[in-house]
């Protein structure tokens, strides 16, 4: 695939050329196709929002009372995270739109970093809700133990950590796809003048990042009424269920 | 004698010597097709084996050859082949990669290589369905639809066919998503979406239904995995959960996936209806458009599966209301076509038969369907025998059958070569007469109260399961007939020519029979409508070494 692709020229009838455009080289196309998949990642986590919201009007003091118990210091902070990886991944892709290699490959890197910190404190925090008992087949979620927690508690974290274990395949991913961009930078292949994998990894984070903006007030911050200030202090202090 | 797509490729990755291989790894939007019609059918021929057996099972009372929990196999089984390996990727798999890049004079689909990969995850998506198989617990026996609490609670291997429904859903989004690109940044210049080929259009619809529709079946069945497998509870009355969500979930993507069948299959009949009239398409936009709100509203209708499901009543008269709006732009369709053939100059060559067939099967499917989205009706003949029937007039006399038309259409452009007729045409009527033998009994059955899914019945219904039987005999033995006309004409049919039924659409307009690799030898300008006919001859000429028009 070395040598450049040329356009083909349609002719109509009085003569005039008209550009063909080719699968090869199609910029937009590739833009294109990126958002409609990207739609469908929304479909997929709107449904399951769906799902949650249902569960919510059936359960609210169910819901609220789970939502409480939940570690906003440890989802506050990955949310700013992921906020800051976005602007990281965001100013990759500009560094490389001026053709700035070395500053967007740094980007990248960054990027990766601060998704890397992200499932490290995602699972300490699951650590910690495992060790409390709170945990899919695990203790307090099964059904007809001494201390099983009520439905609505138990439909709440079902979905939350299929929801957050979800979005973090998708940090996963998004972490190998950052690689592969590096390794494909290297190569040459991505640049200032075909930088369309950037672009859609960029979005692909995006999205990711978007998605946790919704995850995060819906499962943390709805529950946050009534908390006291010192519960900021006890870092590890998540899915303690004292009601 | 110029190269065609059999002798030359491009491919995914490398050179590869091998014929083998450069079909393994081909992009060519054409071998991709191909190879999706050889494996689709082989699933076909496997899932129409099972029902035959459901058909011998039922002919008598009691239990013959099979029992009960085989008969839920059996009946699983059929329905996953039928609509996740065959009739949902269909049409747009098989004859949108074959026909549609030709059609708007493209050189290929937009991301040939992701094309290929979607080919394997197909692949992939099958050997999952059908490895629980040969495991000790067996394949599922909850019916393709996977209703919980039952799916949750059977010790039968349905996380095979989930994880399978969920690859293959993936598949089914990723050839939409090309196809969507595909139609809007590929088309030859001066075509305008107006000027596409109604074919197109039906893809074109198709394509924003899997996008749109599939990303949520997909998350149902994970979240069904979930619930299995982790007890997060979400569909399982006995952890607080709903299964009536389930069904919600389900339906909202495998409701449209009905108009995600019929769609393109559509688009072939308003293919063929013009060419074997020699007529230029009776409301050309109107069959567009009618496409477009098809995909629409058939979003808008899943609760008509949850009538008796303890649904809220005024969401029942709603969904009962917007389903009936769906029958609207269907009639449109049937009126235009109709109008289309009226003083045309007909040729009833096979396709034309095939689509001919399909208007007074699908009127039955369709007319049918609109009795059931009848609240009262529905709950009396809800999970009968009559659903059953209107289901298979729809889809099998519908889908398939047009399916059948455009095989036979397209296969001189696709092979080359041109089967026998007189043969084609027997195996026609030998389908038409069996298919009808074997699903209207059904109708009556079903009104009488022979309920679906059942694998013994009261002996009064026994009549009934007869005449379908020999129905389905006749049937078979015309499908199988099909196919081996088919072969026989691939084998040493006569060459066809480029353009052996005098259409007009650009797929006709070839430099070589069957299409060299890249398709049309230069990219033709369109500034013509799809189906010009003057005095039943094409209007639009082309030099096909140069694609300049020379009429």
């Amino acid at each position: 695939m070395s040598h450049e692709y040329v356009p083909e020229i349609a002719v109509d009838r009085e003569g005039n050329e008209h550009e063909v455009q080719g699968w090869q080289d199609d910029f937009y196309g590739g833009k294109l196709g990126f958002w409609l998949f990207m739609f469908t990642e929304v479909l997929m986590f709107g449904a399951m929002f769906m799902v949650l919201a249902y569960y919510n009007t059936l359960h609210p003091q169910d819901f609220l009372d789970a939502s409480a118990s939940l570690n906003r210091l440890l989802g506050g902070t990955n949310t700013v995270i992921l906020l800051v990886s976005a602007l990281t991944m965001g100013l990759g892709l500009l560094k490389m739109r001026v053709g700035d290699v070395k500053g967007a490959k740094l980007m990248i890197v960054a990027t990766i970093i601060l998704a890397t910190a992200f499932l490290v404190i995602k699972g300490f925090e699951w650590n910690a809700e495992y060790k409390h008992g709170v945990f899919l087949l695990h203790d307090k979620l099964l059904v007809g133990t001494p201390d099983s927690l009520p439905f609505g508690q138990k439909l709440f974290f079902g979905m939350y950590f299929t929801m957050t274990g979800l979005h973090g395949f998708h940090i996963m991913i998004g972490i190998g796809l950052m690689i592969w961009l590096l390794k494909r930078i290297n190569a040459g292949k991505v640049s200032q003048d075909h930088h369309i994998l950037f672009w859609n990894i960029a979005l692909y984070w995006d999205i990711v990042h978007l998605i946790w903006v919704f995850v995060f007030p819906y499962y943390y911050m709805i529950g946050a009424d009534g908390i006291q200030m010192s519960d900021f202090s006890m870092i590890f202090g998540g899915a303690t269920n004292g009601h | 004698m110029s190269k065609s797509y059999f002798d030359e490729t491009h491919c995914a990755i490398g050179h590869p010597k091998s014929t083998f291989m450069q079909w393994m790894l081909t992009i060519d939007h054409k071998r991709i097709g191909l190879m999706y019609a050889a494996v689709m059918f082989t699933f076909f021929f496997v899932a129409v084996s099972t029902a035959f057996l459901m058909r011998l099972e039922l002919l008598a009372p009691g239990s013959q050859y099979i029992d009960g929990d085989t008969f839920n196999q059996a009946f699983t089984l059929h329905g996953v082949i039928m609509i996740f390996l065959f009739i949902i990727p269909g049409v747009p798999a098989v004859l949108g990669n074959i026909v549609m890049p030709l059609m708007i004079g493209a050189k290929d689909v937009s991301f040939p290589r992701l094309n290929w990969f979607t080919f394997w995850l197909y692949i992939t998506g099958t050997i999952v369905a059908l490895a629980s198989l040969f495991t000790d617990a067996g394949f599922a026996d909850t019916g393709w639809t996977f209703y919980a609490p039952y799916s949750i609670n059977t010790s039968t291997n349905v996380i095979f066919t989930l994880v399978a429904a969920f690859i293959l859903g993936m598949a089914s989004i990723l050839t939409g998503l090309n196809f969507l690109v595909t139609i809007h940044r590929l088309r030859a210049p001066g075509m305008t979406f107006w000027k596409m080929p109604l074919f197109v259009w039906g893809i074109y619809a198709t394509a924003w239904i899997q996008l749109l529709a599939t990303p949520v079946v997909g998350i149902t069945l994970v979240l069904a995995i979930m619930e299995k497998y982790f007890g997060i509870g979400i569909f399982d009355p006995a952890k607080g959960g709903d299964p009536v969500l389930f069904e919600h979930l389900f339906w909202i993507y495998s409701h449209p996936a009905v108009y995600l069948m019929i769609l393109p299959a559509f688009g072939i009949m308003s293919e063929i209806i013009p060419v074997f009239s020699r007529r230029e398409i009776f409301g050309y936009r109107a069959i567009a458009l009618s496409s477009a709100s098809i995909a629409g509203i058939g979003y808008l209708v899943w609760g008509h599966h949850l009538y008796t499901s303890g649904m809220a009543d005024t969401a029942k008269v709603i969904f009962s209301f917007l389903t009936f709006f769906v029958a609207i732009p269907t009639g449109i369709k049937f009126y235009d076509w109709v109008a289309t053939m009226y003083k045309g100059k007909i040729i009833l060559s096979t396709p034309m038969l095939w689509a001919l067939g399909t208007i007074i099967t699908f009127t039955i499917g369709g007319l049918t369907g609109v009795t059931i989205a009848m609240i009262g009706v529905d709950i009396h003949l809800q999970d009968t025998y009559y659903t059953v029937a209107h289901f298979h007039y729809a889809m099998l006399g519908g889908v398939v059958f047009l399916f059948f038309a455009g095989l036979h259409y397209w296969f001189p452009l696709v092979s080359g070569k041109m089967y026998n007729e007189t043969q084609a045409k027997i195996a026609f009527y030998l389908q038409f007469v069996g298919f009808n033998l074997l699903w209207f009994p059904m109708f009556i059955a079903g009104y009488y109260g022979m309920p679906r899914r059942y694998f013994d019945y009261l002996p009064e219904f026994q009549i009934y399961h007869q005449v379908s039987f020999v129905g389905a005999v006749i049937f078979i033995t015309g499908l199988t007939y099909m196919f081996v006309v088919f072969f026989k004409g691939w084998r040493s049919g006569e060459p066809s020519g480029t353009n052996p039924w005098n259409a007009t659409t650009l797929e006709w307009h070839m430099p070589s029979s069957p299409p060299p690799l890249e398709n049309h030898s230069k990219v033709p300008y369109v500034d013509f409508n799809p189906y010009e006919y003057h005095h039943g001859e094409p209007v639009v000429k082309f030099d096909y070494e140069t694609m300049k028009r020379i009429d």
